[in-house]
């Protein structure tokens, strides 16, 4: 298999996020993904509780959904890969999040080298105004064995 | 000058381990992920037995790097907390009787998180180990390393900044807020 039209790229990158079973396991779901942007949801739940006494749930939580939407971002880079994985993740807390709310990642893949994407992401829960968290990461580009540097192009049609 | 008896070792130990109970059972986050808690002294050890909801990449397979990063963030928020607990319950200044789950410590709050990931997580047992490197009355500063089969060869390492529960406990330690008209 040669190039990949960017709607394979992107239906990969479905289909990727549904075989992850830790995704599958938090109820994670991909409500937007193109052109190295993604956004993820996670819905509350109790089993995701980090402090019992107010029910707001782990950070832990939030960087499991936080890594899944920046690798779903990198997938769906024009000018990136077959694969990738995470070199380095940053996240900052904000706020905790609002118990009982679902959260929403919003994540960019802003540049692409041969070897590594740059991404960061935001967390939200229902107030879109206040971000519960902030993410920077590095991720591997996999690329094809004899791929002479992805052409920016992104391929023919 | 009398000094106080030495305390039976099954009381000691009987003590620590409903201390570290108390602050690792009540947590539903760390119940789901499996991880448990061994205790040597004052020196714990995480233990994240392989589950298949933890995989990440199921074609290699991998564990998902937000499962590594919940890992090592899990660790090091009970170790800051656990020697917190252990400089108050070795000082003797708060009883175990007080570990209920009702009145459990504040928990520190992480500031910032960064986990540097060396190695795919393979499908096998996980442990890590933290060490509090700064832990100040407003902040702490604590690295973990996690590793799988070998001791040497980390699979990911991180640090956290960890903002610290304030001091006072106590429920009926109200606001001195007197409203001056």
């Amino acid at each position: 298999m040669a190039e990949l039209s960017d709607q394979m790229k992107d239906q990969l990158a479905r289909h990727f996020m549904e075989a992850i079973p830790h995704a599958r396991s938090l109820g994670m779901a991909l409500t937007l993904i193109e052109n190295g942007v993604a956004e993820t949801t996670m819905p509350y739940d109790k089993k995701l509780i980090g402090d019992p006494s107010t029910g707001v749930i782990h950070g832990g939580a939030v960087s499991a959904l936080m890594d899944t939407c920046c690798g779903a971002a990198v997938m769906s880079h024009p000018d990136s890969p077959l694969g990738t994985a995470t070199i380095d993740l940053r996240i900052d807390y904000m706020r905790p999040a609002t118990a009982g709310q679902a959260l929403l990642a919003h994540a960019e893949c802003y540049h692409v080298t041969r070897s590594i994407a740059f991404v960061r992401a935001t967390a939200y829960d229902e107030d879109r105004s206040r971000p519960v968290a902030t993410v920077t990461g590095a991720f591997t580009v996999e690329r094809p064995p004899n791929d002479a540097k992805a052409d920016p192009a992104g391929g023919q049609a | 000058m009398s000094r106080k008896p030495l305390e039976p070792v099954q009381v000691v130990r009987q003590r620590r381990d409903d201390a570290l109970a108390a602050l690792v059972n009540g947590v539903p986050y760390i119940r789901y992920l499996g991880i448990r808690f061994d205790r040597r002294g004052d020196e714990l050890t995480a233990v994240m037995p392989f589950d298949e909801k933890l995989i990440g990449n199921p074609f290699l397979p991998a564990l998902h790097g937000g499962v590594t990063a919940a890992f090592l963030e899990v660790t090091a928020i009970i170790v800051l907390s656990w020697s917190l607990a252990w400089e108050r319950m070795e000082n003797g200044s708060r009883g175990i009787d007080q570990w209920d789950p009702a009145h459990l410590p504040r928990i520190p709050k992480t500031i910032d998180f960064s986990v540097d990931y060396l190695r795919s997580g393979l499908p096998r047992d996980a442990y890590a180990r933290a060490r509090v490197n700064r832990s100040g009355r407003r902040y702490a500063s604590v690295h973990v390393e996690a590793w799988q089969d070998n001791r040497a060869r980390l699979f990911a390492q991180g640090t956290g900044h960890f903002l610290m529960p304030s001091q006072k406990t106590e429920p009926q330690a109200a606001p001195k807020t007197a409203a001056p008209q």
